[in-house]
């Protein structure tokens, strides 16, 4: 009796504690610190990270991607994939409006994708949408697209923001008021942009979501890590990227741990170091399992990342439904690795600790571009590992522009030290396809593998998802075998959040994407521009 | 001396022109091209893209063209649009972060000349004192200083620690509903660290200038003269020597002017200063010609000025070069 008393009594005890948490308060302020200013504020026609994000919030997409990285309608309700995978059709949300009254329809959806393919829009990003073959608006809320082959991917380029058609149709898109002044149908609205310095939104009181809870965002341009790191101690900041040594060194402070939480989550995308395939030596596969024996990841991942990253074991993020865990795994092992370069017919003859094969030693040059010092520093362990197997590297970095035009684009190299960021699409066709292995194209290396080629076609055609994962899971087994890459380390990204910000949720996509969601409790809130 | 002028002036066309020319070629000479930073190991660039964006701004024509098609933009004082996305024009990306630039440059520079002086015309005319020892080493200490350092220190001491003044930027966030006298102040606090600091770094060039000139000067016979006429030494220094002493400096001056519209990146990024310096580096790191070329125009156009101001001054203050 007096057990079942005291259940009661802690039930009623943790309602009362959860209670005044189900209240949300709207209002109050958020300053995020980044160190690159935006270029434009229309999108599409950018590359960087700074100008997606900070433009991100003040549009939508036909679709967009949930907190486990699936695909969910944004301004589509739904999608339906015809049955030969030929034709998207979109149904379009009703009463979705832009931020300046005009309603939102098929028609605005319809003119985001001419203007993608239009020759006069200055876009990177044009390739997936020269695919379609027909796009037409039959009605207000229906957006049907048709290509000439099923094409998988497609799905992923209509997250693609949608821009206001009745204010850039016609125009010259660099001359376009947007630039500076964007205007979308998302959950914040522009308020001003000091170039150079900061990016200022508030929030739309008329989304078709329901206003997000917090008032005001800030972004300001730090470009100098140190400094962000102090505006945020002393309070000017409530969210920034730690690197790995304020992460781990420089955080634990008690200030550190009343004011702030730390999340980490890890960041798509991965390190490795890349043979060129045309040379004799890196085309004989023993040698570049031999080489990725002889390397220790967990070491550089200690020692670059103070162990905040993961073994990379192939081209697929960790943890995503895509990422094929049962690959073969190469953990260091010296001895292995000696074994291998001997099969290959590489042996200390000599006996000055350095391998030989007909008289020639074995050594070569990892090249890597100027200005990343975990690259820089993965190089030097990756050195003093391989002579310990009898391999003479040499390091050299090089400015990027001179990087890519002289020794990427050209070929001439032994091995690079490089990273690729990952998209949520998992379609790795123009890395590793042969058909790509041309100089200026992606596959660097040179990587050529028929199996590999039919599959990556093949799941290029697969909507469904089962049958695309049995595909690319396949792709990743040949990859891990062949390893024309050693795969390094995955990074884990570090975020540090102000404690008064509430409704932070980790999950495999980070921390942003219910950013709408966030809010900060009256008591805490700092005042907010009015407007 | 009308003549001397027209004939300078006249002698600057070319000499611009010249400039713009080898600064168009070092800078298509250099490795890369403006669209690489859209194009280059992004998996989602199309080949038609690339060469879409390098038609769009006008690179698929040959060098001569491009330079003779700049120049004649130029003659109309048109610097063009900047190859960045948001395609704004040259010369409102350089307005947007001039005026934070010249204000600072232009504060330390009076806060050069108000202390650098003073300790110049002291060190002279105590040579050897311990004023003069302890100024040098000062001074020294200043020019030697890495100022990315000191100003981390200076950040963690009155940003962090004591909070007297904020860390960076230009102005708060709540800038614009202070009152007018509330801005400036804003501005003040914002602008103290990094005028002090760009300050304390040429207070050594100045200061021994200064010291030399004086030093120099006050050797001379005419200031023996005046001290034998009996005149206080007091009215010999200030009056008679400092007014010859200066004119070397106000020399300087007129050659700094260039300098004024120049801002370091390393300063501006560490203070987050959207200044000229920053536009700069980061323009040259995307191969933003237009913004690039702009920048070196109106550079180039400034110390060609400057130069002339120099000798002008030369000429009016000194007899001998106006007849030559």
């Amino acid at each position: 009796m007096i057990k079942t008393w005291a259940v009661v009594i802690l039930c009623l005890a943790v309602l009362a504690l959860a209670a005044p948490a189900l209240a949300v308060d709207d209002g109050g302020s958020l300053v995020i610190g980044r160190i690159g200013d935006a270029t434009s504020m229309i999108p599409m026609i950018t590359t960087d990270s700074a100008s997606h994000e900070m433009s991100g919030l003040v549009y939508n997409g036909l679709l967009k991607y949930d907190k486990n990285i699936n695909l969910v309608g944004d301004l589509a309700e739904s999608w339906q994939v015809s049955p030969d995978g030929l034709c998207i059709t979109f149904k379009i949300r009703k009463g979705v409006r832009w931020q300046d009254g005009k309603p939102y329809t098929a028609a605005d959806a319809l003119f985001n994708w001419r203007f993608m393919v239009d020759t006069k829009t200055p876009t990177a990003y044009s390739g997936d949408y020269m695919k379609v073959t027909k796009a037409e608006a039959p009605d207000e809320h229906t957006f049907v697209v048709h290509y000439k082959e099923p094409f998988a991917p497609a799905l992923a380029s209509w997250t693609l923001a949608q821009m206001p058609r009745h204010l850039l149709e016609g125009k010259d898109v660099r001359a376009s008021k947007l630039n500076r002044h964007p205007m979308g149908t998302g959950p914040y609205k522009f308020l001003r942009w000091d170039p150079g310095a900061r990016v200022m939104l508030a929030y739309n009181p008329d989304y078709f979501r329901g206003r997000p809870h917090i008032s005001q965002v800030t972004y300001r341009v730090i470009p100098d890590m140190a400094t962000m790191f102090l505006e945020l101690k002393a309070g000017g900041l409530d969210l920034m990227d730690l690197s790995a040594l304020q992460y781990r060194r420089q955080t634990n402070t008690p200030f550190f741990k009343k004011n702030f939480v730390k999340y980490t989550y890890l960041a798509s995308g991965y390190t490795y170091l890349g043979y060129n395939l045309a040379d004799p030596r890196f085309a004989d596969r023993r040698i570049r399992q031999a080489l990725t024996y002889a390397i220790n990841k967990k070491e550089i991942i200690k020692g670059v990342l103070l162990g905040l990253g993961q073994v990379c074991t192939g081209p697929m993020k960790p943890g995503t439904y895509w990422y094929n865990p049962n690959v073969k795994r190469y953990p260091y092992d010296p001895a292995k690795a000696k074994e291998l370069f001997a099969q290959a017919g590489w042996r200390d003859t000599d006996g000055d600790g350095v391998l030989d094969k007909d008289g020639r030693p074995f050594e070569f040059t990892i090249l890597t571009n100027q200005g990343n010092s975990y690259r820089a520093n993965t190089g030097v362990i990756i050195q003093h590992r391989l002579a310990q197997v009898g391999v003479r590297v040499k390091l050299r970095t090089v400015e990027w522009a001179a990087f890519i035009k002289e020794f990427i684009n050209k070929g001439r190299f032994e091995a690079i030290l490089l990273g690729w960021s990952l998209t949520p699409d998992p379609d790795q066709f123009d890395i590793w396809h042969s058909s790509k292995a041309k100089p200026g194209q992606l596959n660097v290396n040179g990587y050529k593998n028929p199996e590999v080629d039919r599959l990556l076609e093949a799941q290029r055609r697969a909507f469904d998802r089962a049958q695309r994962k049995a595909l690319l899971d396949r792709f990743q087994e040949i990859i891990a075998e062949d390893q024309p890459y050693t795969f390094l380390y995955v990074a884990q990204a570090l975020p540090i959040v102000a404690a008064r910000i509430r409704g932070i949720a980790p999950a495999p996509a980070g921390i942003s994407y219910n950013f709408t969601d966030w809010w900060v409790p009256k008591a805490l809130q700092k005042p907010a521009m009015t407007r | 001396m009308l003549t001397y002028l027209a004939k300078r002036l006249a002698m600057m066309v070319p000499l611009l022109i010249g400039i713009t020319f080898i600064s168009f070629l070092i800078m298509h000479l250099a490795p890369g091209s403006p669209t690489d930073l859209a194009t280059d190991l992004n998996p989602k660039m199309s080949e038609i893209a690339k060469e879409r964006l390098t038609k769009l701004y006008g690179l698929d024509k040959p060098l001569p063209v491009q330079y003779w098609n700049w120049l004649k933009r130029l003659a109309v004082l048109d610097f063009g649009r900047s190859f960045a996305p948001d395609g704004q024009p040259v010369l409102n990306k350089i307005a947007d972060r001039l005026p934070i630039t010249v204000t600072i440059n232009l504060l330390s520079l009076a806060l050069v000349l108000v202390i650098a002086v003073p300790i110049g015309i002291y060190s002279a005319t105590h040579r050897g004192s311990l004023f003069d020892q302890g100024t040098t080493v000062f001074v020294f200490v200043g020019f030697a200083t890495p100022t990315f350092w000191l100003a981390l220190l200076c950040m963690i001491l009155f940003g962090v620690i004591l909070g007297w003044l904020p860390i960076s930027g230009i102005k708060s966030l709540n800038h614009d509903q202070l009152s007018a006298w509330g801005q400036l102040a804003d501005y003040a606090r914002h602008l103290t660290l990094p005028v002090i600091l760009s300050a304390f770094t040429s207070l050594a060039g100045m200061s021994r200038y200064m010291r030399g000139n004086m030093l120099e000067v006050i050797q001379q016979d005419y200031i023996t003269t005046a001290r034998a006429k009996g005149l206080s030494e007091r009215l010999v220094i200030y009056s008679h020597a400092l007014r010859n002493a200066l004119m070397p400096v106000i020399t300087i001056l007129g050659l700094s002017v260039p300098a004024l519209i120049g801002g370091s990146v390393i300063f501006e990024s560490i203070f987050a200063i959207p200044g000229m310096g920053k536009l700069f580096y980061d323009s040259v790191m995307a191969r933003d010609y237009p913004v690039v070329m702009g920048g070196l125009v109106i550079g180039a156009v400034l110390t060609l000025v400057g130069n002339l101001l120099a000798d002008l001054g030369y000429a009016l203050a000194d007899p001998r070069v106006r007849s030559s």
